[in-house]
């Protein structure tokens, strides 16, 4: 495909704006730039069409099968967008005077009320803009929490090796130092490893739940009895908040703080990669700390409000507006029958998908039932026939579905990690466990094809090492 | 209400079946029994109809103004029909950060065509896909220029207060030292500033034009910074880069700023986009995605998410920083509505918000009460003073259907872009000479 600075034609452009009404006002020559910036010029049909050919060679939900393991690739509704879409929330400039954006205040309390009680939290901040960022916020208010106390000594935060990568570096971010701590055989937390970890230094525990490996922890209240008597503070991680919506609460887990991936459970589309809104819940003794500033709700309206304690700003403004109202919207629409019966949904598929590819003959990294995702171990296959993960993967890109999460969680040193979530059919997932069938043949058969897979995509596999050792980041002109 | 679930109840009893379960309760069985929710007490489930008028209700209660003036962060401009019609593309739309490169290349190139622009905007060798905002870019380029032996960032106290906000909550946690330097008649002073300026700070941050709207002496700040071998970045609005003096040309290490200005709506805040370019030698310390040019097994140009190596998901807590999902679909905006206006386009758009400005300042200045607080350069936002109580004047002006200008220290800071031609500025002037009678 051109770039569009390759089908630049000079003098192409479009006419969008009218001529200035003004006296032109021209700028000292030294506070200019000395030649205008090299933009491409097109027409719009050119820039169309561009755009057209790029989506052509994009693939989203709305292509196809989409089983990206912690992901949560549901469907992202029509509605969602038509109602991010309002003119009465994209016009409204942020800095309005409040009793102008009433609306938009009531629609992020009402959004914050509603997550409150999904999760079990009592307070809650919309300003995180994803996951990572939500996952800093909750950490930060952990260390407000200790510094108020006078608790300085409690440096270190606790995280599984099952972790997703964020978690550590947001710690880090949050200026405390990672307690990495192993897995039990079934995937869970090691209860002896943890009471080992926990100390007078313990800020907090990380966790998912289910976990990576989609296992709810059976000793979840005993996991954080043990922070909570070391002194320290739960954190949930909510990216796999779709297993156990209106089923199980985090709050009742024992957990201190949230976040919860919009984008993910709350099926806001993922964009090509953001923008995400990741909100943090907490429970009332965190409140104080909330970044600033939080929606309140009095009798003469809805106000924004710096909580007395703030840990201070995560980002400008209020957070990802519309992909809050995406969510709210969400939310409204499945009420409290749709929520459990999503999660619920999704956790069906993903056993009903599990058990046919474990018949198939694949092997599961934890066998028995799961929860919203599985992980296949395909070591075995690999000692077999050579086939990894990766082939795997690849291999079926040629039949026109998403491959699940490859090499994650660590702890499975093949890994692929399915989520189907709730908004496929029996019938997609039968078709999806017929191709895998047929791959796994392929494997045994002739373990060069998936080597050599993918065919039918635009592009074969990529030169990745190339890639990162001679780094082209930017299009330049031809010499 | 059905969660848009499409298996009918006898599938999923054909589900349960294979898995040899009548109840798909017992899936959650797992979960310790005291902890399961009996139900949430959130409203039931409603039809698309009614969730829509919800939804619209709220969206009505908000006072949508005709006319804005307002700036401060969040600008008003014109947003070409192309843009909303190729970001609503359900391709762009529907895919996740794109792992997969073989089914991923339009997102992948439409990433690295919004790279080079940046590039071309900024006058900086490399840039990321995107963070979350021009607030949190600011913040991140101040974690890039951290090194052994220099830590401290000194922000000009004309920045944006919220960036100044961010940065410090940014800076708190990681035990860097922050220093804000005082404003003097609306500008950083660059005398002032290497007075200030230590052998060992990491990073001078300044903002261009600044947070009063005003024109920095950018070359001088710059200079200053490196002076002390401290790195020098530019917070600035790309829209002005249309036409104004490039972070690179002045010798910036990195350049950062809130891309919403080019074709994303003001939204009530968000989604934004924040954008961060940087020279070759600290391309390694960006944070986030970063998408490169390669080939494929048959030597054809592929794109691919590249550097990973500085990345969370291979790092862990060695990490560069912890962002994941950026801001792809914003960038994706960005650079569609760049690729519209094209080289005359953005200039001419510039042009306009610097002419409107300006005849609205000169306007407005010969009002009573009303005259310019600063006497230095400006783009597209100035202060003026307020011979009444400001929140007072933007209810007189709120009745007429004109956001004013945001009250900051006891003034107000004015906006004007190519959206509030002549007949609009006359009017808010005869509605202020009505004011300043009274």
């Amino acid at each position: 495909m051109k770039l569009l600075f390759e089908r630049s034609t000079v003098g192409h452009k479009s006419e969008l704006l009218p001529c200035c009404s003004t006296p032109a006002y021209e700028l000292p020559a030294d506070l200019l730039r000395a030649e205008a910036p090299a933009l491409p010029q097109l027409a719009e049909i050119e820039v169309e069409r561009h755009y057209t050919e790029l989506a052509k060679q994009t693939f989203g939900v709305n292509d196809g099968f989409y089983p990206l393991g912690s992901c949560t690739m549901k469907y992202n509704p029509s509605i969602n967008e038509d109602m991010a879409a309002l003119p009465g929330f994209t016009k409204l400039h942020p800095l309005q005077p409040e009793s102008t954006v009433q609306g938009a205040l009531e629609a992020m309390y009402t959004a914050t009320e509603l997550l409150q009680e999904i999760t079990g939290m009592d307070a809650m901040t919309l300003q995180p803009s994803a996951g990572a960022h939500g996952e800093y916020t909750g950490l930060l208010l952990i260390r407000a929490y200790h510094q108020s106390r006078g608790d300085t000594a409690r440096t270190k935060i606790i995280v599984p090796d099952s972790a997703h990568g964020t978690n550590p570096a947001s710690a880090v971010m949050a200026g405390f130092s990672v307690v990495n701590i192993p897995s039990d055989e079934k995937g869970c937390v090691d209860l002896d490893g943890l009471r080992k970890a926990v100390g007078p230094d313990t800020a907090g525990l990380m966790l998912t739940n289910p976990n990576t490996v989609g296992i709810f922890d059976p000793n979840i209240l005993e996991i954080t009895k043990i922070v909570h008597e070391a002194g320290g503070l739960c954190y949930y991680d909510g990216a796999n908040l779709n297993a156990v919506m209106g089923m199980a609460r985090p709050g009742d887990m024992g957990f201190d703080c949230i976040h919860l991936n919009l984008h993910k459970t709350f099926s806001t589309p993922h964009g090509g990669g953001g923008p995400g809104s990741g909100p943090v819940g907490c429970k009332a003794h965190l409140a104080q700390f909330l970044p600033t500033p939080v929606v309140v709700k009095t009798e003469e309206g809805y106000h924004l409000h710096a909580p007395e304690a703030s840990l201070g700003r995560m980002r400008s403004l209020y957070g990802n507006f519309l992909v809050v109202i995406r969510a709210l919207t969400y939310v409204l629409s499945l009420g409290k029958e749709g929520i459990p019966a999503a999660s619920q949904g999704a956790v069906l598929n993903a056993n009903y998908l599990m058990k046919k590819l474990a018949d198939l003959g694949y092997d599961m990294a934890y066998p028995g039932f799961c929860m919203h995702e599985f992980v296949m171990d395909i070591g075995k296959l690999k000692k077999e026939t050579g086939a990894s993960a990766m082939e795997i993967a690849k291999r079926l890109l040629d039949y026109g579905m998403h491959p699940p999460t490859m090499y994650f969680p660590l702890i499975v040193h093949e890994a692929l990690m399915v989520e189907p979530t709730e908004t496929e059919s029996k019938e997609t997932l039968d078709a999806a466990a017929e191709v895998y069938g047929k791959i796994l043949a392929e494997a045994k058969e002739d373990g060069q094809r998936l080597h050599d897979a993918p065919f039918n995509t635009p592009i074969g596999r990529p030169d990745e090492v190339g890639a990162a050792r001679q780094p082209i980041l930017r299009w330049t002109p031809a010499e | 209400m059905g969660g848009y679930i499409p298996n009918s109840a006898a599938a999923q009893q054909a589900m349960l079946e294979s898995l040899g379960l009548t109840s798909v309760q017992q899936l959650f069985d797992c979960i310790p029994s005291e902890m399961l929710v009996d139900h949430l007490n959130i409203p039931e489930g409603m039809s698309e109809l009614e969730v829509g008028e919800m939804l619209t209700a709220m969206a009505d209660k908000n006072k949508r103004f005709s006319t804005v003036f307002r700036g401060a962060g969040a600008y008003n401009h014109y947003i070409p029909s192309i843009v909303k019609a190729v970001t609503s593309k359900k391709e762009f739309l529907t895919a996740y950060t794109p792992y997969q490169a073989e089914i991923s290349q339009g997102v992948l190139q439409s990433i690295f065509e919004y790279q080079t622009m940046i590039c071309q905007l900024t006058g900086m060798d490399v840039s990321n896909a995107s963070v979350y905002d021009g607030a949190t870019a600011a913040a991140e380029a101040v974690v890039m220029c951290q090194e052994r032996k220099r830590s401290c960032a000194v922000v000009s106290g004309a920045l944006n207060p919220h960036f100044i906000e961010v940065i410090q909550t940014y800076c708190g946690s990681r035990g860097i030292p922050v220093e804000i330097l005082p404003v003097q008649n609306g500008l950083t002073d660059p005398a002032a500033l290497s007075a200030a300026l230590k052998a060992d700070d990491a990073c001078v941050l300044f903002q261009n034009p600044n947070y009063y709207g005003l024109l920095e002496n950018c070359d001088a700040l710059t200079e200053a910074a490196h002076a002390v071998g401290a790195k020098a970045v530019a917070v600035v609005n790309p829209m002005t880069l249309g036409i104004l003096k490039t972070p690179g040309a002045y010798g910036a290490d990195i350049a950062v700023g809130e891309g919403q200005p080019l074709g994303i709506p003001m939204a009530f805040g968000g989604p934004y986009l924040g954008f961060m370019a940087a020279t070759q030698a600290m391309m390694r310390k960006l944070p986030g995605r970063i998408v490169g040019q390669t080939t494929d097994a048959k030597g054809n140009r592929a794109f691919v998410l590249t550097l990973q190596a500085r990345e969370q998901h291979i790092r862990r807590e060695k990490a560069s920083s912890s962002v994941c999902s950026n801001q792809a679909l914003c960038a994706l905006t960005a650079a569609v509505y760049l690729a519209s206006m094209g080289p005359d386009g953005l200039a001419d758009c510039a042009k306009q918000c610097l002419s409107n400005a300006h005849y609205a300042a000169s306007e407005i200045a010969k009002i009573p009460g009303f005259g310019l607080r600063h006497n230095a350069p400006f783009f597209h936002e100035f202060v003026t003073e307020c011979p009444i109580c400001p929140q007072l004047l933007n209810e007189k002006l709120a009745e007429k259907g004109i956001l004013g200008g945001l009250p900051v220290e006891g003034g107000i800071l004015w906006c004007a872009t190519e959206m509030n031609n002549k007949n609009q500025i006359d009017r808010l002037v005869e509605i202020l000479k009505e004011v300043a009678a009274q």
